[in-house]
């Protein structure tokens, strides 16, 4: 008779691979078929009499983009309008080769990209929020780079009562990120240490919920549970963006190759004239009309 | 018999498309994420903890590191629950107790993980932010929500493995005069201990490869944490938080931060198998 301990026994009805397997299968599969989707493009379209048009770029835009294009296929039957994310720059790239016939773009054009055609369509401003138990109303430009950068780590620097900042910032290639790291950083990276939220959403949350938090969003999604900073003195409020007194605010272009005609030229005007206006404004940015 | 001969086909050709599959997607990561190790050079990847991909920052160390921590976090919470849970279950209720209890348990199971990511949110964060320190979202909140993610593996795989061992070795200690629990510490756990082995390392394989939960309540942070308190980023998080806007270097990136993780499953998964088969 064998010694127990030594006794063979396996677990019955277990499969050692089933339960890992089928977490890094689905997880690997999230990514082959993201990959799937990064590949196809706007030429991958059927073309035809009623060729899609293509609007693609800025992930900050793409929302309103495809508010827009929603309603505007809605009032138009016989127009298809695709929107595709991609990054202000791919977008850009898109559009001066063809791939696109309209660009999306958060940030202002750069080197090359000006020879294209910009249409302004919005602004958008971005505030920088706290809790509301936080007593600060104003803070500099100056700070904030300094506070993201993880030079400053304690709101005593701000003439507060002494406390670590929990700071908090968007992911690597959010147009939000994108656009503070533009106009706030400077070139200096944002600190490792910061809090990584994927959405202006989460990152509000996570404010509404910490006194000590630090963080920034789209101004058109703060809400009464956070606390917008005066920057210099100056709040996001919908005139200060207008007139770009407040200092964090990137437009929202269009981009095209050459002067829109046609479908493009149909959707522009309803971009630009009251209807699409006012779906922006209702969406939370501040329209250029 | 035709019949019969067409129906075994089919099945084999059902069979070999799901092992295709797999084939293809590991092709496809390697493909995807591999020239980026190349061109990066992989001491510049998995030694360096600097993650700036748009920068052309590609060093996923502190995501390795997060990884491994949170997962063994997890393991110390949820190791000595779930086995005593299991030895519980196994060798001390009634029958009748123990037919309601596994069911339930195996139904923690079911419950999608973006509903524990958002219970941390609400019940765990808050309370360590107040009363710990830091910003709440953190590797503890990590580990404990894996801690309690990875449950209904390590006791349902530990359950089956006491249950194995033959009534008879209980019968013979007991003979010998042994109490319950001398026989349980003594002949019962030591006979079914590769199978709990087993439990404990699907257990890390599960909460090595969780992605939404962890996102939800470990704050990301790209640092190598130096406290419990502190937020981390695990290799899951990094590829699911940043896919969405990825293009050209940095979705490569992503796909290699998935060869890291597909590699260290393969080596959980693979010492699981050996370990069953061990004799």
């Amino acid at each position: 008779m064998p010694h127990p301990a030594q006794a063979p026994i396996r677990p019955r009805g277990s499969s050692p691979t089933h339960l890992v397997g089928r977490r890094g299968v689905v997880l690997v599969w999230v990514v082959f078929l993201a990959g799937l989707l990064a590949a196809g493009g706007c030429e991958s379209s059927p073309q035809g009499a009623s060729r899609p048009l293509c609007i693609a770029g800025s992930t900050s835009v793409q929302p309103f983009a495809e508010k827009l294009a929603e309603i505007y296929m809605h009032r138009h039957s016989g127009t298809r309008i695709d929107v595709q994310g991609g990054g202000s720059s791919a977008g850009l790239y898109a559009v001066s080769h063809g791939a696109a016939d309209l660009g999306a773009a958060s940030r202002e054009l750069l080197g090359e990209e000006k020879k294209l055609i910009e249409i302004p369509i919005a602004y958008d401003g971005i505030a920088v929020i706290v809790h509301p138990s936080n007593p600060l109303t104003d803070i500099g430009l100056a700070e904030i780079r300094q506070i993201f950068s993880g030079a400053v780590r304690n709101w005593g620097a701000l003439r507060l009562p002494p406390h670590a900042i929990h700071l908090i910032t968007r992911e690597e290639g959010s147009g939000t990120r994108e656009a503070f790291e533009h106009l706030v950083m400077n070139k200096t990276e944002i600190t490792p240490a910061a809090l990584v939220q994927d959405s202006n959403g989460s990152v509000r949350e996570i404010v509404a919920g910490d006194p000590y938090a630090l963080g920034y969003i789209s101004a058109g999604l703060v809400d009464h549970r956070v606390k917008t900073l005066a920057i210099d003195g100056v709040l996001p409020a919908r005139e200060n963006i207008k007139n770009q007194t407040y200092k964090l605010v990137r437009r929202f272009l269009l981009v095209a190759r050459t002067a829109p005609t046609g479908p493009r030229q149909a959707f522009l005007d309803f971009v630009l004239g009251p209807n699409g206006q006012k779906i922006l404004e209702k969406e939370g940015l501040v329209g250029v009309k | 018999m035709h019949r019969e001969k067409f129906i075994e086909r089919l099945l084999l050709l059902l069979a070999l498309s799901s092992i295709g599959s797999l084939a293809l997607i590991t092709i496809f990561i390697f493909l995807e994420g591999f020239p980026l190790i190349l061109s990066a050079g992989l001491k510049n990847f998995i030694l360096s903890s600097h993650w700036a991909p748009t920068k052309g920052h590609f060093g996923i160390l502190a995501m390795i590191i997060s990884s491994i921590l949170v997962t063994l976090g997890a393991m110390v919470l949820g190791v000595p629950l779930g086995l005593a849970c299991a030895i519980v279950l196994a060798e001390f209720s009634p029958r009748r107790l123990k037919m309601v209890l596994k069911p339930t348990l195996e139904l923690l199971a079911g419950i999608p993980s973006v509903v524990y990511g958002f219970l941390g949110v609400i019940w765990l964060v808050p309370p360590i932010r107040t009363y710990l320190g830091g910003p709440g979202l953190s590797l503890l909140a990590g580990s404990i929500i894996l801690g309690i993610m990875i449950l209904p593996t390590v006791i349902s795989i530990s359950i089956d493995a006491l249950s194995a061992v033959p009534d008879l070795y209980r019968d013979g200690s007991l003979a010998l005069g042994a109490t319950r629990w001398q026989t349980v510490r003594r002949v019962v756990l030591p006979a079914a201990s590769s199978g709990i082995i087993t439990a404990i390392i699907l257990g890390m394989g599960r909460a090595i490869g969780e992605t939404m939960a962890v996102i939800m309540v470990a704050g990301n942070a790209l640092q190598i944490p130096t406290s419990v308190l502190d937020p981390v980023r695990t290799l899951t998080s990094n590829i699911a938080l940043e896919l969405g806007y990825a293009a050209g270097r940095h979705r490569e990136a992503l796909f290699a931060t998935g060869i890291v993780l597909f590699i260290i499953i393969m080596i959980l998964n693979l010492s699981a198998t050996l370990l069953t088969r061990r004799r």
